[in-house]
């Protein structure tokens, strides 16, 4: 018993003390986070079973959990009716093109905002924050006017060339506060030293603030990455199409070919499970390094 | 000696002041795309908004004024918009308040010291980066009558479940225990917020005596409170306007038991290019939740306790 409580410093001296409240705490914690982790993980779960399955064990009662062996034809064969690596490469440009229009154009906002003295800066970025609670929905007839009486409709522009303007109100806040926390006197030193904001921006700031840009990119490239809503409005031709929109395509043969669709349910979702699984350590770090707080 | 003394400050001065303006001059190219993209996206778009709801247009023949007819027909005539307020408000206020307390539990459970930190975060958050399309794929067969697991695990404990998405009564509160996974967002903004508690604060309650749930009341909820906060606000505003759920699960129905107010003006605009009836709607969602926004950033002054030293 004392082996399997030795990997849990805290389980392990309530056990040394007789603590059994302690120990019974401990051990609810612990079955709290293997079924709750189960609850959560369940349609991933689910999507990977499916995926891998042979059609014949789609939709049986009961239900197939394991596959008996693996049809790795579920992820070719719909690329042959569909031009699912087009909408992989379409939303690959998209998403990498915001993010970075994004994290370009805030920059400079939030170094104003943090830095920099001038008239008008509180109010400014109060209106900053007032964008955050704006619901975007609320813009989306005149910006779809907007953007068709320029031509831009079936076009990749009207997902990304927002993004170069700083719109993203929260973005802007997270820099600011990040920036805030560096100390002053790098301002001062870079000063002496005959440098402009621009390569202090650049040479100085920038590197400091990787964690926060680090946590950002995550944040918005899974953002963007499944963003549903933007592209089926913008995007009417299937030449265009993003992954989220396309997997839409699968779903008349829903019920029929549920493995095909899960595969590419997979496919759509495997960047951004990708990304989490690798960056979670510094994500998570990151998150509490920035203190996304108000 | 005296007029020395008086002259000294003065070219400082002079230098300071054109420092002065040149940061200044600085800081306004610097927010510059911001001022623009405000002034277009932001600004411009409102106003273009509520211009355009006073118009008949379907983009393609010439705009016809019609005054106030968009706002009279919606609020008076269309029987739909008002079931899309209704299901939009039973949707927010289960879906808030549900995703706000499982988010803090998991957040409280996650912020303990265990073994295999990284593996359970990453767990619990995962549904979060799953793109809402696939979960709602996935989440039809889940709810499936005949093949799917509910059903099944109910059959199993000799219970015949209820239709679920195909059912006009179960299909909304199906959408939103649905939404409940999603919650990562929500935890992680907890999660920073608990990680942000001094220890000592603890340390300071346990030496005078209090138990593990006097702690809790008396510290992690005053000192949470501005994460609650902004997470009851954030969550109020993106659930008024949900639409991928429905739009990939139910299409608004059955008999539009799940339409929700962005559905309805995306179908308006895109599927029957009526533009000004949709910033009608459009407006009236914003003046929503404007009004929701407002109301509780004035009942949370005095429950919202913020930290002296926050930085």
């Amino acid at each position: 018993m004392s082996v399997l409580v030795g990997f849990d410093p805290v389980l392990w001296g309530a056990w040394r003390r007789r603590d059994w409240g302690g120990v019974a705490l401990r051990v609810l914690v612990y079955l709290l986070l293997v079924s709750g982790g189960f609850v959560f993980a369940l349609p991933a779960l689910w999507m990977l079973s499916t995926a891998l399955k042979p059609l014949s064990e789609v939709n049986t009662l009961p239900p197939v959990w394991i596959p008996t062996r693996i049809e790795w034809a579920n992820f070719t064969e719909p690329f042959q009716e569909i031009p699912f690596a087009r909408f992989y490469q379409n939303t690959l440009v998209i998403t990498l093109v915001s993010v970075f229009g994004m994290l370009l154009s805030c920059t400079p906002v939030a170094y104003a905002f943090a830095r920099l003295r001038f008239r008008g800066r509180n109010v400014l970025f109060v209106l900053v924050l007032a964008t955050v609670m704006l619901p975007e929905h609320a813009t989306l007839v005149p910006m779809y006017v907007f953007f068709a009486n320029l031509g831009w409709i079936n076009t990749i522009l009207p997902l990304t060339v927002p993004r170069f303007f700083a719109v993203d109100g929260f973005v802007v806040f997270l820099m600011r506060q990040f920036f805030l926390t560096l100390p002053s006197e790098l301002d001062d030193a870079c000063k002496i030293d005959g440098g402009s904001h621009w390569i202090f921006l650049t040479r100085i700031l920038v590197p400091l603030s990787m964690p926060m840009y680090g946590v950002i990119f995550i944040l918005y490239f899974v953002g963007y990455w499944n963003d549903f809503f933007y592209p089926l409005v913008f995007l009417n031709n299937m030449e265009n199409y993003t992954v989220a929109l396309g997997l839409r395509l699968f779903q008349t043969r829903y019920f029929v070919e549920t493995n095909t669709m899960m595969a590419m349910a997979l496919l759509a979702s495997l960047p951004t499970i990708a990304l989490f699984f690798i960056a979670q350590r510094a994500f998570i770090q990151g998150i509490v390094l920035t203190g996304v707080r108000r | 000696m005296t007029t020395t003394v008086d002259r000294l400050p003065q070219p400082a001065q002079r230098r300071r002041l054109s420092l002065r303006a040149r940061e200044e001059l600085a800081a306004y190219l610097l927010i510059s795309p911001w001022i623009i993209g405000f002034l277009i996206f932001v600004a411009g778009g409102l106003l273009f908004n509520f211009g355009l709801s006073f118009f008949q247009t379907d983009l393609l023949s010439s705009a016809k004024f019609v005054g106030l007819n968009n706002y009279r027909q919606l609020l008076t005539d269309d029987r739909l918009f008002w079931q899309a307020v209704r299901v939009t408000s039973i949707y927010t206020f289960a879906t808030v308040p549900l995703q706000t307390l499982l988010g803090l539990g998991v957040a409280l459970l996650l912020n303990q010291k265990v073994w295999g930190i990284g593996f359970w975060r990453t767990l619990f958050y995962l549904p979060s980066v799953v793109s809402g399309v696939a979960v709602g794929m996935i989440w039809l067969w889940f709810y499936h009558p005949d093949l799917g697991l509910f059903n099944l695990l109910l059959g199993q404990l000799g219970i015949e479940g209820p239709r679920w998405l195909v059912s006009q009564r179960w299909a909304l509160p199906s959408l939103i225990f649905m939404n409940v996974w999603g919650i990562g967002t929500i935890m992680l903004i907890f999660l920073a917020g608990l990680q942000g508690i001094q220890r000592e604060y603890y340390e300071a309650a346990r030496i005078d005596g209090a138990n593990n749930r006097q702690q809790f009341w008396a510290i992690t909820i005053p000192m949470l409170s501005p994460h609650i906060f902004y997470n009851v606000v954030l969550g109020i505003i993106s659930s008024y306007q949900v639409f991928t759920s429905s739009f990939v699960m139910t299409e608004g129905g059955p008999n539009n038991a799940t339409l929700t107010l962005v559905l309805f003006l995306y179908s308006r605009a895109f599927l029957m290019a009526r533009f000004g009836y949709a910033a009608a709607i459009a407006w009236i969602l914003f003046l929503i939740i404007l009004v929701l926004t407002v109301f509780l950033l004035r009942s949370s002054r005095g429950t919202v306790f913020y930290e002296g030293r926050e930085g």
